[in-house]
């Protein structure tokens, strides 16, 4: 396969895809695996599968209360993680950092246990993955708050026109992506927070797309909470992070009552540990965690800027190819500079599934259906559509393969 | 690589996913359903009407890809006209074909054009979309059974 050179692309991209050993394997009879589905979850690479191998044949043992060799050796790495993580985040505190199961639970904890009632308000976003949306229906049927929803432009933009009406002295939260799973969109975070902060509301970030693409610096944004999931960062399943402000965490009842949350136990009742740990209770998913040290790790030596400029190089190439497509159609932003590698598009005459099938015998891992975000798909009048997503061990020459496999697709429907 | 996917898109497939048979929602009806497949959204409305014993019309209202649309469409134009005793063994026989893993044998001479589905049944992903309509069937059946227990 020749790589057609880009300005833009990661520079030892050869080097980066034999980090991660399951793109040398080879689908649909023989045909390489051209993987698109990133957004989806990430490929792994080595360092990440040898480090969650390395714990489990040397150090395994539960965390924080084993007294022993393997169990102090087991707490270092599971807290060591923590640190990575911290640091991967720019996070002012350690503390801050809390492991959850993925981000939807992160959420969750945070739609369980912030304050809300009658005549509060929670203002989300149409573009939101199902996570971010039905965790606040469900606080707000349980509260009595009100829910309210940032509509979209036709551009795929959230349409900020009545911001000064959403957003009032009632709104307590204000959650929303930083970037769209489905459109792509990269949005306005530092202006989203300061219209939380400006009426005293929590802003809660949703960074399950932005963390693998771009850089994140949570003290850059000023967001109060932000949340993401470790298997979209070339990190396993299993393990996400819920990130907040130190004192607003530690003003948060628990979300889970069990063990590691405590600071003492009576019959009677019990006082809680401050975050991170009151946040983790029972034995947490100890490799994952480490695992998703390792994988932070390894995208910071690689380099968030770096990945990020590779990611809207590829993303610009795909664009370019899939507007050579007749009757497709891009849902979302269409130019590169300001959305990220998911992109989402439409074949007139043929559904979703059944492209992605065609491209499946091809090879080509793509994802159809809604994304987990219906409104969005309502929002611009389809049912599902088709996302390719790329990372950064994609290539220009897997984009060619998607835009050959979608001509073939044409031609298999016998649209010309 | 083609001929795996020509046993799925097979042209009895193709070709009712283009003609959609009995579609388009009509009156009389005695149950009216919604179904849909919440891992890719497909989305079914379909009304069964009976007459006596008779299944008397199937008529449908779909959104999905060409797998769930012909499946529709062949199960329509399978049942309509039978009686719903004689409905039940080829219910049963398209279920079983599609969780057999593609291991079942399918009988034409029960299932007709359905057989055609035999290829969905090796795609675990695909098997949920041929059985939509099916089941929506099913559901109408016992509904618009319900009602006239009444």
């Amino acid at each position: 396969m020749t790589t057609t050179q880009l300005a833009g692309l990661l520079p030892e991209l050869e080097v980066i895809r034999a980090d991660f050993p399951i793109l040398g394997r080879t689908v649909a009879g023989g045909l390489p695996l051209v993987y698109l589905d990133s957004a989806n979850t990430s490929q792994k690479p080595q360092v990440v599968i040898d480090t969650m191998v390395d714990h489990l044949e040397r150090h395994n043992a539960n965390v924080a209360r084993a007294m022993h060799t393997l169990g102090a050796e087991s707490t270092e790495a599971f807290e060591g993680a923590r640190d990575k993580v911290a640091t991967f985040l720019n996070a002012p505190s350690r503390d801050e950092v809390v492991f959850t199961k993925n981000a939807t639970e992160a959420l969750n904890l945070l739609a369980r246990t912030i304050d809300l009632g009658p005549g509060d308000n929670v203002v989300i976003t149409e573009m939101e993955h199902h996570s971010n949306i039905v965790s606040w229906q469900l606080a707000c049927e349980r509260s009595g708050a009100e829910l309210r929803w940032f509509g979209l432009t036709d551009d795929g933009q959230l349409d900020l026109s009545n911001a000064d009406a959403l957003i009032d002295e009632h709104t307590k939260v204000v959650a929303f992506t930083w970037v769209s799973n489905m459109l792509g969109t990269i949005n306005p975070v530092t202006d989203l927070v300061a219209r939380a902060k400006a009426f005293g509301a929590y802003s809660v970030i949703d960074a399950s797309q932005a963390a693998p693409q771009l850089p994140v610096d949570v003290a850059a944004t000023g967001c109060d909470f932000l949340v993401f999931t470790g298997h979209k960062v070339v990190g396993p399943t299993g393990i996400g992070v819920l990130w907040g402000r130190e004192e607003l965490l530690n003003a948060l009842p628990p979300f889970h009552g069990g063990g590691e949350m405590i600071e003492t136990v009576t019959m009677a009742r019990s006082t809680y540990a401050k975050a991170p740990h009151r946040f983790e209770a029972g034995t947490p998913p100890i490799v994952e965690a480490v695992g998703l040290g390792a994988a932070v790790e390894y995208l910071s030596h690689v380099g968030m800027d770096a990945i990020h400029r590779h990611e809207q190089t590829i993303t610009a190439y795909a664009l370019e190819g899939l507007a050579t497509v007749p009757g497709l159609t891009v849902l979302g932003p269409l130019d590169a500079a300001s959305r990220g590698g998911a992109i989402s598009f439409e074949l007139d005459g043929v559904h979703p599934h059944d492209v992605a099938q065609v491209l499946d015998s091809r090879g080509i891992a793509v994802r159809a259906g809604h994304h987990c975000a219906k409104p969005a798909h309502a929002r611009f009048g389809v049912q599902s559509s088709t996302r390719m997503s790329s990372y950064l061990y994609t290539t220009p020459a897997e984009i060619d393969a998607l835009v050959e496999g979608l001509e073939y697709t044409r031609s298999y429907f016998k649209l010309g | 690589m083609s001929t795996e996917l020509d046993s799925l898109y097979q042209d009895i497939i193709l070709d009712h996913a283009k003609r959609r048979l009995n579609a388009g929602l009509r009156e009389p009806f005695e149950a009216e359903v919604h179904h849909v497949n919440p891992t890719c959204g497909d989305e079914v409305t379909l009304r069964l009407h009976l007459e006596g014993d008779v299944v008397r019309d199937i008529s449908y209202d779909n959104q999905g890809c060409s797998i769930s649309s012909a499946s529709a469409s062949v199960m329509s134009d399978l049942l309509i006209g039978k009686t719903v005793a004689e409905t039940e063994p080829i219910h049963a026989a398209f279920l079983e074909m599609m969780r057999g893993k593609g291991q079942v044998e399918p009988d034409e001479d029960v299932l007709e054009d359905a057989i055609a589905f035999a290829g969905a049944a090796k795609l675990t992903a695909r098997i949920k979309c041929a059985l939509l309509s099916w089941m929506a069937f099913q559901d109408a059946l016992v509904r618009a059974q319900e009602d006239s227990d009444v």
